[in-house]
C-alpha cells in the first residue's frame, strides 16, 4: 500500500508539473508575427492570470493601447504561477523582444531571470506590481499603484467614519502578493492608536468563492465583527453573499471596506453593500506603452510611476456607475 | 474494511474536536430564515462539490485509471451555464447544455481510454489543460456574474439542508444502490484488477470503462454548477481550481486503492469530509496563511501514514511475537 501510494504521490505531481507547464503561454492572447526585424516595438507582456474583474480590465486596456501605440504585443497568461511568469520572460528573451513588462505574481524570487534580461540587454518594466530585490538595475521602472497608501486611504476612511466600531476582519489577498502585503500594511499604520483593531485575517486569494468561504468560517469563530477589509472587490462581493446568508444586513449590521472599483463592486457600493471603496485604477495601458517607447529609445524613465487614483464612497459610487466601462 | 476506515474517523473527529477546543460554539446549530445554520452546514455545503467529484473519480479508480480533468470540466460547466444566463437565456436550459457538453467531454475521455488504449493518466492530461482554455474561451477570460435566482439554488439554496450537499448525498446513494446492489460493483472491481480476464470472462471492459469516465465528466458539471452557482459568478480560471487533486486525496485517505479492484464509497465520503474540515478548521482557529499549506500537508501525512498496511502488520508482526508460542 506504502508503494502504491508512493507511486501514486509521483504520478499526481508529475501530472500537476505538467500541466503548469503547459499552461504557461497563453490560452488568452494572440502571439504573432516576428519579433525585430523591422522599426516596430515588440512588447513581451507576462500577465499574472485572470483572476478578477480588475485583472481583465487591466489586460484589455494593455492589448488595446499596444495596438493604438502600433507597439506589437506578445501577451502571456500566466494563471497565477510564477514558474509561469518566469517560462514566460524566458521565452521573451529567447525571442528578442525589445521591451518586457509583467505583473509580479509574487514579490521575491526574479532575480535570477532578470538578471538574464538585463544580460541580453532588454529593459523591463513593472507595472502593477513590485519587486523585493536589492538590485534596482534589474529593472527599468514600476509603473503601479501604491499599495501602502491604498490601505492607508481604507483606514483613514474608517477613522473617521467608525461611530463605535471596533473589531475588523481582514480578507488578505494571494498569500506573499505585493498588494496583499502592502495593503495590509497601510491599513494598519492607519488604525493604529485607536480603538479599531483586526481581530482575524486570513487569505481569500482574491476570489469571490475564497472570500465566501472565509468570511462564513469568521462569522462563526469570531464572536463580533463590526467591519470587513477586503484587498478586492471581489472578496468583499463573496462576503456580501456569506453575511447575508448569516441573516445580517451587509454594509448596516457589518461595514465593508474594499479596494479596487471594479464594476461589479461598484454596483454593491452604489447599492449601499459596500461602505467605501479605494480605488486601483487598471486602466494603465497607455502610461505603459508611453513608457516602452522611451526606454527603448534609451530615454531616462524616473523609477517610479504612480498611476491616479481616487475613492468612491455610495453617494459618489451612484454618480460614477454609469460611466464605469469595466 | 473497518480497520481500514477506523483511522480516517479518528482523524475526523480529532479536527472537530480540535475546533470544539478553540471555538466552543463550533458544534452549535440554529435556524436561519428557515435553513439550518453553522459552521458543520459549511463544511458540508463547501465540501459537496469535492465529495461529488470524488465519487466519480472513485469508480474511474476503481476501474485502475484516473481522471485528471475534472476540475477544468467543473470550470466549463460553470462557464457555459453563466455565460448562456447572462445572455439572456433560461437557468434549466443552461444547466442543461452545460450537462450535455460535459457528457460530450466524457465520452472523449472514455474513448481516449477504453478504445485507443491511452494511459488514463495522458489521455485525461489532454483535457485538464486544455479544458481550462475552452472555459476562458467561452468567457472570454472574463468574470460573468449572474443574477438567477434558480442557478443561485443549486450551491447556495436550502431546504432545510444545503441542496449542494443534497445533491452529493443522493447521487452517493444512487451509486451505493447500483454498485452495490447489483453486480455492477464487482464487475468494475473484476475490470480494475484484470481488465483482459474480465473481458475473456465475459464482462463488456469497454463499456464499463467508457461509462465511468462519462460519469465522472457528469459529477464534475454537477460540481462545477454548484461551485459557481455559491457566488452567482463564473470564474473560468479559479472555479475548480485543484479539485481533482483533493478528490483523488479524498478517495485514497478513504482507502480505495489506486491499483484499481477495490473501492470504499463510504471511505470517500470521510475523505472529502476530512479535506473540508480541514480548511475551515484552518479559518476557525486562525492558522496564518503563511503556514496553511505545511498544516494540511501535515495532517494529510499523519493520516496516510496512519493508514499504511506496513504499519499495520509491523503491529501484527509485535502481536504475534507477543503471543507465546
Amino acid at each position: 500500500m506504502l508503494k502504491k501510494i508512493t507511486t501514486a504521490a509521483a504520478a499526481v505531481l508529475l501530472a500537476a508539473l505538467t500541466a503548469c507547464g503547459s499552461g504557461g503561454s497563453g490560452d488568452a492572447g494572440s502571439p504573432s508575427g516576428n519579433a525585430k526585424g523591422d522599426d516596430k516595438i515588440t512588447m513581451g507582456f507576462a500577465q499574472v492570470g485572470a483572476e478578477s474583474g480588475w485583472r481583465t480590465a487591466n489586460t484589455k486596456s494593455i492589448q488595446e493601447e499596444a495596438a493604438a501605440a502600433g507597439i506589437e504585443l506578445k501577451f502571456s497568461d500566466a494563471q497565477q504561477k510564477q514558474e509561469n511568469q518566469i517560462k514566460a520572460i524566458r521565452s521573451y528573451i529567447q525571442q528578442k523582444v525589445d521591451v518586457i513588462a509583467f505583473s509580479p505574481v509574487v514579490e521575491t524570487g526574479w532575480d535570477a531571470v532578470l538578471l538574464e534580461a538585463k544580460r541580453a540587454n532588454i529593459p523591463v518594466i513593472l507595472t502593477d506590481r513590485a519587486v523585493d530585490s536589492d538590485d534596482t538595475s534589474l529593472y527599468k521602472t514600476f509603473l503601479g499603484s501604491d499599495f501602502v497608501e491604498e490601505g492607508k486611504k481604507a483606514g483613514e476612511w474608517l477613522k473617521a467614519n467608525a461611530a463605535g466600531a471596533k473589531n475588523v476582519v481582514e480578507l488578505q489577498g494571494t498569500t506573499g502578493a505585493a498588494p496583499a502585503i502592502d495593503r495590509k500594511k497601510g491599513f494598519e499604520d492607519a488604525i493604529a492608536g485607536t480603538d479599531l483593531k483586526v481581530v482575524a485575517t486570513q487569505t481569500g486569494d482574491f476570489t469571490r468563492s475564497g472570500g465566501k468561504q472565509v468570511m462564513e468560517a469568521f462569522l462563526k469563530s469570531v464572536p463580533q465583527i463590526d467591519v470587513v477589509y477586503a484587498h478586492n472587490d471581489d472578496m468583499g462581493l463573496g462576503a456580501i453573499e456569506a453575511i447575508k446568508a448569516a441573516g445580517k444586513v451587509p454594509g448596516k449590521d457589518i461595514k465593508i471596506i474594499t479596494v479596487d472599483a471594479v464594476k461589479d463592486g461598484m454596483t454593491a457600493l452604489a447599492a449601499g453593500e459596500i461602505n467605501f471603496i479605494v480605488e486601483c485604477n487598471p486602466l494603465l495601458g497607455k502610461q505603459l506603452m508611453e513608457l516602452a517607447k522611451k526606454v527603448v529609445a534609451g530615454e531616462e524613465v524616473p523609477p517610479r510611476v504612480v498611476t491616479e487614483e481616487g475613492t468612491f464612497t455610495v453617494d459618489q459610487a451612484k454618480t460614477e456607475l454609469p460611466n464605469r466601462k469595466y | 474494511m473497518k480497520n481500514r476506515l477506523l483511522w480516517p474517523v479518528l482523524a475526523l473527529v480529532a479536527l472537530l474536536v480540535l475546533n470544539v477546543v478553540v471555538t466552543p460554539s463550533f458544534f452549535s446549530l440554529r435556524l436561519q430564515d428557515g435553513h439550518l445554520y453553522g459552521s458543520l452546514i459549511d463544511i458540508l455545503r463547501n465540501g459537496a462539490p469535492t465529495l461529488l467529484i470524488a465519487l466519480g473519480m472513485t469508480l474511474v479508480i476503481a476501474t485502475r485509471g484516473i481522471d485528471l480533468s475534472v476540475g477544468a470540466v467543473a470550470a466549463i460547466a460553470g462557464a457555459v451555464t453563466c455565460t448562456y444566463i447572462a445572455s439572456g437565456g433560461d437557468a434549466w436550459t443552461g444547466m442543461g447544455l452545460a450537462l450535455v457538453l460535459c457528457g460530450v467531454l466524457g465520452l472523449w475521455n472514455g474513448f481516449l481510454v477504453s478504445v485507443l488504449g491511452i494511459q488514463p493518466i495522458i489521455a485525461t492530461l489532454v483535457l485538464m489543460t486544455a479544458g481550462r482554455g475552452i472555459a476562458m474561451l467561452i468567457t472570454e477570460g472574463q468574470i460573468v456574474t449572474v443574477d438567477s435566482p434558480t442557478f443561485r439554488e443549486v450551491g447556495a439554496g436550502f431546504v432545510v439542508l444545503p441542496i449542494a450537499i443534497l445533491i452529493s448525498l443522493a447521487v452517493l446513494g444512487l451509486v451505493a444502490l447500483v454498485t452495490r446492489r447489483t453486480a455492477l460493483g464487482l464487475l468494475i472491481e473484476s475490470v480494475g484488477v484484470n481488465p483482459s480476464a474480465s473481458r475473456l470472462a465475459g464482462v463488456r471492459a469497454r463499456t464499463i470503462i467508457w461509462t465511468v469516465y462519462v460519469f465522472a465528466a457528469l459529477c464534475a458539471a454537477v460540481a462545477g454548477l454548484m461551485i459557481s452557482s455559491n457566488v452567482s459568478a463564473a470564474d473560468a480560471n479559479n472555479a475548480g481550481l485543484w479539485i481533482e487533486m483533493d478528490a483523488i486525496l479524498a478517495v485514497v485517505i478513504g482507502g480505495t486503492s489506486l491499483a484499481g479492484g477495490r473501492y470504499s464509497l463510504t471511505g470517500t465520503l470521510l475523505g472529502a469530509l476530512i479535506i473540508q474540515t480541514l480548511t475551515t478548521t484552518v479559518y476557525t482557529i486562525g492558522i496564518a496563511p503563511e503556514i496553511t499549506l505545511v498544516f494540511k500537508a501535515v495532517v494529510v501525512i499523519a493520516v496516510c501514514l496512519m493508514q499504511a498496511p506496513v504499519r499495520i502488520r509491523v503491529r501484527g508482526v509485535r502481536g504475534k511475537q507477543g503471543v507465546p508460542a
